[in-house]
């Protein structure tokens, strides 16, 4: 069955989108979205080092994004600032293509790197990308009420007898996880926008946080499915293709909540 | 993260105290926040703090819960304590979905029996399936309340907890609050600057500016000149205007009345540990208890 690229690439996308869209959920609530895309951008490092020391991708990627995530969450405990994150965000970005460009056999894949390039993907890579999702999942499942306890209410948790701090080190790991899983399939540029883009999507579906977690999962899984058959087709790059299809269930579900809604704000008013 | 240490709960021993403090000091980025506190809470009693702003009364209290690193001293707590926390606000980011009841069962689930009963304590009958996002100031304080209740705490610890009542509701709270000690006999530590409400809805006054100015029953702290100077004098005919409206009396407390030490620092003016520059007193006593109501 894995000898099929294009099953490899659905495999792939979906594998990815389930861990994805949970964890993004805690992207949004945690209000991480900087945070993730410093992280994400700042793996293409981790891409040259794989290369020149001839490691699979992933792997550099593992590293470079665990020990940015770690020093990022050290720093932003102290400075705390959006614009620093953001600051960040982009300045790994400019490092992450420097450090790209100076392997010269990857200046070639550039766009590889950062839009990804998942009907590339091998079926070793696709049981990479498995167990990588399901360690994040599993991990997700087991701690979720001290994340959601310690997202809600730091001092909250606490009193719980929760450590707030190690439910933020393990987002942080799981984090560098779907990156490094996540970067051949929807590219550095876009983990990010896989991350936000379904919870955010299904949010005013959703009445509990376990609902959007689910949605988030199966609106991306449904996007990475979509995203690889209308790529075949049309010949686009798959990863924005993904992206793309998640923004519009994001466009329609807002649009028509907002339509719903102000018949009953009118009359309230 | 902080590189201090935390303060390590350990075990009373033969004191009755549920929850204590012993010399603490916290620093925040090199400023010395609270220094040399020290304070034990007994089973059932009712606890104020009360001092201006930034005299460290939240970080005492979140100290005392473990959320805050002591740079010296040591948070005492009875083993196996069940503490219940209300916190000051909810920051609930509004990406967050979650109903009343989801967020009583939060971290340990709770059945609808428990819940109910909790809500109904609290004040907060019928809100379990709300979204707490479209609650108001109020009845999220009460809802905040109602799980704290839920583990069946033997203190309360509350920080400000009418914040943002008007203040009917603020007095109300605070005899929801005292009905409740009565029925389950926890005991309360709360954090406030509502003076008058608070001096008639307590059994000990701890009155803090970075460190502990002074301590005992509400008339022995009104009558402080500590507390005068940090409150101004007006406070104390505020304090007899408030004593018709509850009905139990405070026995004088030999336990209650400690000594009033003090260093030459204390309340000089010179500063409190956070740097409150301007002598209290010169603000008129009727500003500083009148600006919450």
């Amino acid at each position: 069955m894995l000898d099929d690229f294009l099953v490899r690439a659905a495999l792939a996308g979906v594998g990815v989108a389930l861990a994805a869209g949970p964890l993004g959920c805690f992207v949004l609530w945690r209000r991480m979205a900087y945070f993730s895309d410093a992280t994400a951008h700042g793996a293409l490092c981790g891409v040259a080092l794989s290369l020149v020391l001839n490691l699979p991708i992933a792997v550099g990627v593992l590293f470079i994004a665990l020990a940015l995530a770690l020093l990022l969450s050290n720093m932003s405990g102290r400075m705390a600032a959006d614009g620093f994150l953001g600051v960040f965000a982009h300045g790994s970005l400019a490092f992450g293509l420097l450090a790209v460009a100076t392997v010269p056999s990857a200046r070639v894949d550039l766009s590889a790197y950062l839009l990804g390039d998942i009907l590339a993907v091998g079926p070793r890579e696709v049981i990479l990308i498995w167990v990588g999702a399901a360690v994040v999942l599993l991990g997700l499942f087991w701690r979720w009420s001290s994340l959601l306890t310690a997202t809600l209410d730091p001092d909250l948790a606490v009193a719980a007898g929760i450590r707030p701090d190690r439910e933020k080190m393990f987002l942080t790991v799981a984090l560098a996880i779907v990156v490094a899983v996540a970067i051949q399939v929807v590219g550095a540029l876009l983990i990010g926008a896989l991350l936000i883009l379904p919870a955010a999507a299904m949010r005013p579906l959703a009445r509990s946080p376990e609902a959007l977690a689910i949605l988030a999962a199966v609106l991306g899984a449904a996007s990475a499915l979509g995203g690889v058959l209308v790529s075949m087709e049309t010949d686009l790059p798959t990863g924005p293709t993904i992206v793309v299809l998640a923004l519009g269930v994001f466009v329609v579900v807002h649009i028509a909540v907002s339509l719903r809604r102000t018949p009953a704000g009118r009359q309230s008013r | 993260m902080n590189l201090m240490h935390r303060p390590k709960p350990q075990s009373a021993g033969a004191d009755t105290a549920l929850l204590g403090a012993q010399a603490i000091s916290v620093e925040r980025d090199g400023r010395p926040v609270l220094r040399d506190v020290t304070l034990s809470i007994q089973p059932g009693e009712i606890v104020t703090i009360v001092g201006p702003n930034g005299s460290g009364k939240t970080t005492l209290l979140r100290a005392l819960l473990g959320a805050e690193a002591v740079s010296s001293g040591r948070v005492v707590r009875k083993r196996g304590l069940r503490v219940g926390y209300v916190p000051q606000k909810l920051f609930l980011d509004p990406s967050l979905p979650m109903t009343v009841a989801r967020f009583l069962s939060l971290p340990r689930r709770t059945g609808a029996a428990a819940q109910s009963a909790a809500l109904q304590a609290a004040g907060a009958t019928g809100l379990a399936q709300r979204p707490i996002a479209a609650l108001s100031g109020g009845q999220t304080q009460r809802v905040l309340l109602a799980r704290a209740l839920l583990d069946q705490p033997e203190i309360l610890l509350l920080d400000e907890p009418t914040q943002g009542l008007d203040q009917v509701g603020a007095a109300a709270f605070y005899q929801m609050v005292e009905n409740l000690r009565q029925q389950t006999g926890c005991a309360v530590l709360m954090v406030s600057h509502e003076l008058h409400v608070v001096m008639s809805a307590s059994d000990r006054v701890i009155c803090l500016n970075g460190h502990v100015c002074c301590h005992g029953t509400p008339e022995v702290v009104a009558q402080a000149e500590e507390y005068r100077a940090l409150f101004g004098p007006g406070t104390k005919g505020t304090l007899a205007l408030y004593r018709h409206q509850h009905d139990h009396s405070h026995d004088p407390d030999p336990q209650s009345l400690h000594s009033h030490v003090h260093g030459p620092e204390c309340c000089d003016g010179d500063g409190g540990a956070d740097g409150v520059g301007e002598r209290a007193s010169d603000v008129p006593a009727a500003s500083s208890a009148g600006k919450d109501g």
